[in-house]
């Protein structure tokens, strides 16, 4: 039987750390919300790049010699992997499950007798990867977008992505990120980045409205081997929004259950405190009661 | 004139300009152009200049951007820009520090390609000076 004093340390123990994590989802939500408005801001941005990619790329295709950012190197033996989790912890499943899939993803890779190259974003994806895989790691990012993420900062990934390309250190690359659901659902998400998948967007696009035929200044070409470098950028830009959206929304709910465990075990403690603090008084009567009777 | 062009200026971070004016003029790489209703279409990449956006024969506002793409359809006007300041704001001391400094490290640079990326910063920088100087003298 615990004493009574052990008891009441460990509720004050309790209460402090359930106002610990009611703070902290109270900041996640804030951020949440403040990611979430920043992946929408950049939303008209990738959606017209999109549009004009899928109507630039229709026109180049049918002359078969587009540049190898789209077309790739003809080879997948290289793959590199861009992998997305966070630099902070106590986010739920946030990190595990980004892990779990790029472990997945990397067997299933050299299984094949594939070459596979990491690229990790966030302090947690490489510690928890270095062990396993410390040597297929080419680069790592920590504190990318700490305080509030840049499009600088997804420049600066995606800018090491291809001076990797253009030296032939890979053919494929993808990246492994958190998409953003709800507050309370992520979805890993596997998305080729290099040769960039450009058909499934262009009958989007044939489909809705009549296409215009566009004029080029300056040809096609030009304007695709300056486009697609800076659609990789916002590729990994959007990733890196939906990763952060992604984060505090995990964070937010595994804070929120911690906060409601807290307040079950305070409730729990309380009873046992109490019955203990009873079984004390009726015990110290009974001796007092004793003691008079044996007088 | 009646017919109006829907001019929207985007930077990957949020949506600056949407909205119909009489007309647009985008420094497009190969020489400005203008955008009216009814233009044909046309993608075209753009240099780090002003975009000048009219009201029937008045410049109403002046948008200096770091190059991008402009995507020109008949009744829209699209300006993909990589950065995008009011010229109105540019800071002439500030942008003449970066070029101090951008020199200084284009003298450093060794290697090509470090070399070539600094000269395009320089030029973004230079061309942004251009900007706030002819706001100053055109008010």
């Amino acid at each position: 039987m615990p004493s009574l004093k052990d008891l009441k340390n460990r509720i004050s123990s309790v209460q402090s750390t359930r106002k610990i994590t009611s703070a902290m989802k109270m900041v996640a939500a804030s951020k949440l919300r403040r990611a979430q408005e920043q992946a929408e801001a950049g939303r008209p941005y990738a959606e017209r790049m999109g549009r004009m990619l899928a109507s630039l790329a229709a026109n180049v295709q049918d002359s078969g010699n587009g540049p190898k950012l789209m077309t790739g190197t003809g080879a997948d033996q290289v793959h590199l992997l861009i992998i997305i989790s966070s630099d902070r912890g106590l986010c739920g499943a946030f990190n595990g499950s980004i892990v779990r899939e790029s472990r997945r993803q990397i067997l299933r890779l050299q299984s094949e007798g594939k070459t596979v190259k990491l690229l990790t974003v966030g302090r947690k994806a490489r510690d928890q990867l270095r062990r396993e895989f410390g040597s297929l790691i080419v680069e790592t990012y920590e504190d990318v977008g700490r305080r509030k993420l840049s499009f600088a900062d997804a420049d600066m990934v995606a800018q090491k992505v291809l001076s990797l390309f253009d030296a032939g250190e890979f053919d494929v690359c993808s990246v492994i990120f958190n998409k953003f659901k709800s507050a309370i659902s992520q979805i890993v998400t596997v998305q080729q980045l290099i040769p960039f998948a450009v058909e499934a967007q262009a009958e989007e696009v044939a489909s809705d409205e009549l296409k215009p035929v566009y004029e080029f200044e300056p040809d096609e070409e030009q304007i695709l081997a300056e486009l697609l470098p800076r659609n990789l950028s916002i590729q990994v830009y959007r990733a890196l929004l939906e990763s952060a959206a992604s984060e505090q929304g995990a964070r937010m709910t595994a804070m929120d259950n911690a906060t409601r465990n807290a307040g079950d075990m305070i409730n729990k403690l309380t009873i046992t405190y109490n019955r203990t603090r009873q079984a004390y008084i009726t015990k110290e009567l009974i001796e007092i009661i004793s003691g008079a009777e044996a007088v | 004139m009646a017919d109006k062009v829907e001019f929207e200026l985007v930077s990957p971070e949020k949506l600056l300009t949407s909205q119909p004016v009489d007309m647009v003029v985008v420094p497009g790489s190969e020489g400005d152009f203008g955008v009216l209703a009814g233009h044909s279409p046309m993608i075209s990449t753009v240099r780090p200049g002003v975009i000048d956006v009219y009201e029937g024969d008045r410049i109403v506002d002046r948008v200096f951007v770091a190059g991008g793409f402009a995507e020109v359809t008949e009744t829209r006007c699209t300006v993909l820009a990589e950065e995008a300041v009011p010229v109105a704001e540019i800071d002439r001391a500030k942008v003449e520090q970066a070029i101090r400094d951008l020199g200084e490290d284009l003298e450093d640079a060794k290697a090509d390609d470090e070399r070539a990326r600094v000269e395009a910063k320089l030029a973004i920088a230079r061309a942004k000076l251009d900007a706030a100087g002819a706001s100053v003298t055109a008010h």
